[in-house]
């Protein structure tokens, strides 16, 4: 079997297994909009502030979410026991980890069409005239959260106090996605709405070397 | 066993000598006074520490590829001595930050990217501490080592495009950067004894965690051997 073929299947049981409970995505959402709320109360968010403080916000709440939201990607496999399953199955480790990696990425952007708009008026941030550049924005954050957020899924998946120690390994990696992404956001955010390209190509470098990085590496991730 | 305490005696030697020269032989400094002589100390500290996270990378690629135990000893020894090294450089930066700058710390490049840096690799020894199983231990403890060193540069590069009014470093930091011949004689002293030192504790990480290898296998083999006599005399009884 093509890694593409069995990619798509694997993304497949991930969708259907979400969608028939739909419980992850409920959480999560609900999870980012009480981030999202509980930082109207630590100042005070009128249209000025907003736009200094609203991306940096805007992108916590994404990371945390993420953070929680990863976890039983890899979690539930292995509570269930059915990661043994998917190692015998023909499939490369690779096609597993992508197809998660596919997954969780439409989980968060799901999350964050969701999550925009509300932000948006919660915040008074006019969203209309850069829905599409803030839509690159978020696709390329999310990927490098997805790609290194999955891997560490993975790894954490085997350790003691698990939901703890995804968070602790995954935020610190992504201390320079947050900066770029937050900084992309800030230029979108502004009175003259622009896109700088310095900080999606440094977004879209970290992808590509995570991404690389997880490729090379999936072996050692589902091995026994 | 001699060779190693000859070694320490030898070393705790030189490090006087390093102390006397850096206190006292190495000429003043015309801004910082007294103050700058922690910079002996604090850049030889980290140039142990780029050391130290060479040799983990290098053993959590090695031991990937070989699965040979003993890069996994090389790879957790390697990452304690990085994060010893990075508390102390951390420490030592943010006590000359306080009189030098005025201020004990300041989200500049550098500082903020080593202080990711040490969560990274904190992060890593409590990963280690949560895995029972030694292979998996060793092999997802790897991957995320080498996750943590292509971050290290990213996050500085990231750092660097963040915040621009970083003052440059003293070293390679362009044409105006560089010290006084007298100050780099005391300094190199001080790097050799430091990264010496930074070593010889590396070689004695490495060889307890070969030693607690042996052990645990000692034990479990005593275990299974008393297992046995145990299930052999319930045999008998029967």
């Amino acid at each position: 079997m093509t890694t593409a073929r069995a990619t798509a299947i694997l993304l497949a049981k991930e969708l259907r297994l979400e969608f028939r409970t739909r419980e992850l995505l409920s959480a999560t959402v609900v999870f980012a909009l009480i981030v999202v709320v509980l930082f109207s109360f630590a100042f005070n968010p009128t249209a000025e502030e907003s736009r200094q403080y609203g991306p940096g916000l805007l992108w916590i709440a994404f990371l945390f979410a993420g953070s929680l939201m990863l976890h039983p990607s890899f979690g539930r496999e292995h509570a269930n026991d059915t990661l043994d399953a998917l190692r015998m199955a023909p499939v490369s480790s690779f096609a597993i980890v992508l197809g998660k990696m596919l997954a969780n990425f439409i989980f968060l952007a799901v999350v964050e069409a969701i999550l925009v708009p509300v932000f948006g008026v919660l915040y008074n941030i006019s969203l209309a005239g850069i829905v599409a550049r803030l839509a690159i924005v978020l696709a390329l954050g999310t990927m490098g959260l997805v790609i290194t957020g999955t891997v560490f899924s993975a790894i954490s998946a085997h350790a003691r106090m698990r939901e703890l120690l995804l968070p602790l390994l995954l935020l610190p990696i992504l201390a320079p996605l947050l900066i770029a992404a937050v900084e992309a956001t800030v230029g979108l955010f502004a009175d003259q709405p622009q896109l700088d390209r310095t900080w999606l190509a440094f977004l879209a470098g970290f992808d590509i070397v995570f991404f690389t990085a997880s490729w090379i590496l999936s072996d050692f991730l589902i091995e026994e | 066993m001699k060779v190693r305490i000859a070694l320490a005696l030898f070393l705790a030697a030189y490090v006087i000598c390093a102390g006397y020269a850096a206190l006292f032989v190495a000429p003043d400094e015309s801004t910082m006074h007294e103050v700058q002589r922690i910079f002996y100390m604090h850049v030889p500290v980290w140039i142990a520490m780029y050391i130290a996270i060479s040799v983990a990378f290098v053993a959590n690629v090695a031991w990937l590829r070989t699965h040979q135990i003993k890069w996994d000893w090389l790879g957790v020894s390697a990452v304690e001595v990085t994060v010893v090294c990075c508390t102390i450089g951390l420490i030592s930066g943010v006590l000359w930050g306080r009189p030098a700058w005025g201020i004990w710390w300041t989200w500049d490049a550098r500082l903020t990217s080593t202080f990711i840096l040490w969560m990274l690799y904190v992060a890593y020894l409590l990963l280690r501490g949560l895995i029972e199983d030694p292979q998996r231990k060793a092999t997802l403890s790897a991957v995320f080592g080498i996750f943590a060193s292509l971050d290290a540069p990213i996050v500085y590069f990231s750092n660097r495009l963040f915040r621009t009014q970083h003052p440059s470093p003293v070293f390679f930091g362009g044409p105006d950067s560089g010290i006084a011949p007298e100050m780099a004689r005391v300094f190199l002293l001080c790097m050799v004894v430091i990264s010496c030192i930074a070593i010889l504790i590396l070689v004695d990480r490495y060889r307890l965690e070969r030693l607690r290898f042996e052990y645990e296998e000692l034990r479990q083999e005593v275990e299974s051997r008393s297992l046995d006599s145990q299930f052999a005399s319930g045999k008998d009884k029967s």
